[in-house]
């Protein structure tokens, strides 16, 4: 089994000599700004290509909510391990991974995923895979708040199957 | 005899009513799978969830799991659903 790194809310990876990935990992109850952590990543030379995956609450009506309960310590070493993986099977420059916790209301933001790389093919690549991984792997649970009452939502097969995509190639 | 910690989350939690346990597992309990039996054992919810008829997921020491895992003397060790999170 793989190991990996204890997550830091800065990590810095050593891939190669003079190339170094810059990993931001963060799990927290407030929203996140898209532009500011984009700005944080504008300003290097050598990143050609960033892209950005936000996740929203969808399907809710006003005074409906969506909870989201973590495993503060696994969570942040798992979301670490899966950036890291990417980081290992495309060329990135830099990896942001943000996810909300807590309650969260009607189109509010869950989570952000950047990848910057020298070229699009992998930052588009690396997004989807660290998406597929975090949705199967990362110890997060939604709970839906409705007229109805509290409900846990049961993980989906879909999210498994994409998933495996990854790991036939 | 290994003394370790066991974390519930989510649904899990809220069927034992219980977030976190300290226990002294028997000379016999040595991996996942042994210890899921032994705590099903415990009957009601216990059997309910963890007896086979639902789907959940075993951590050790914050690293997912599979049954036959041994369990390290002082681990921390989480049972949970299948994680929906992003």
């Amino acid at each position: 089994m793989r190991r990996f790194h204890r997550a830091r809310k800065w990590q810095s990876f050593r891939r190669s000599p003079g190339a170094e990935m810059q990993a931001v990992i963060r799990v927290q109850q407030r929203d996140f700004s898209l532009a500011e952590e984009y700005d944080c990543l504008a300003g290097r030379t050598d990143i050609g290509a960033i892209v950005a995956f936000v996740g929203r609450v969808r399907d809710l009506a006003p005074g409906e909510a969506l909870e989201l309960e973590h495993y503060p310590g696994m969570t942040e070493k798992a979301l670490a391990g899966i950036a890291e993986a990417a980081q290992q099977r495309w060329p990135l420059q830099a990896v942001t991974v943000i996810h909300r916790v807590g309650k969260l209301g009607p189109a509010e933001q869950i989570v952000l995923v950047l990848t910057a790389s020298t070229h699009r093919a992998a930052a588009y690549e690396a997004n989807a895979f660290i998406m597929d991984y975090l949705k199967t792997e990362a110890p997060f649970w939604k709970r839906e708040h409705t007229a109805q009452g509290a409900q846990w939502v049961d993980a989906r097969e879909s999210d498994e199957t994409a998933k495996l995509r990854w790991e036939k190639q | 005899m290994n003394t370790i910690k066991i974390l519930y989350f989510a649904r899990l939690r809220e069927a034992f009513a219980c977030a976190e346990e300290n226990v002294t597992l028997p000379a016999e309990v040595h991996n996942v799978a042994a210890l899921i039996g032994w705590l099903a054992a415990r009957g009601g919810v216990w059997t309910d969830e963890l007896g086979g008829k639902r789907v959940f997921r075993v951590a050790i020491n914050q690293d997912m799991a599979r049954f036959d895992a041994p369990i390290p003397p002082g681990a921390e060790v989480a049972i949970f659903p299948p994680v929906t999170g992003g």
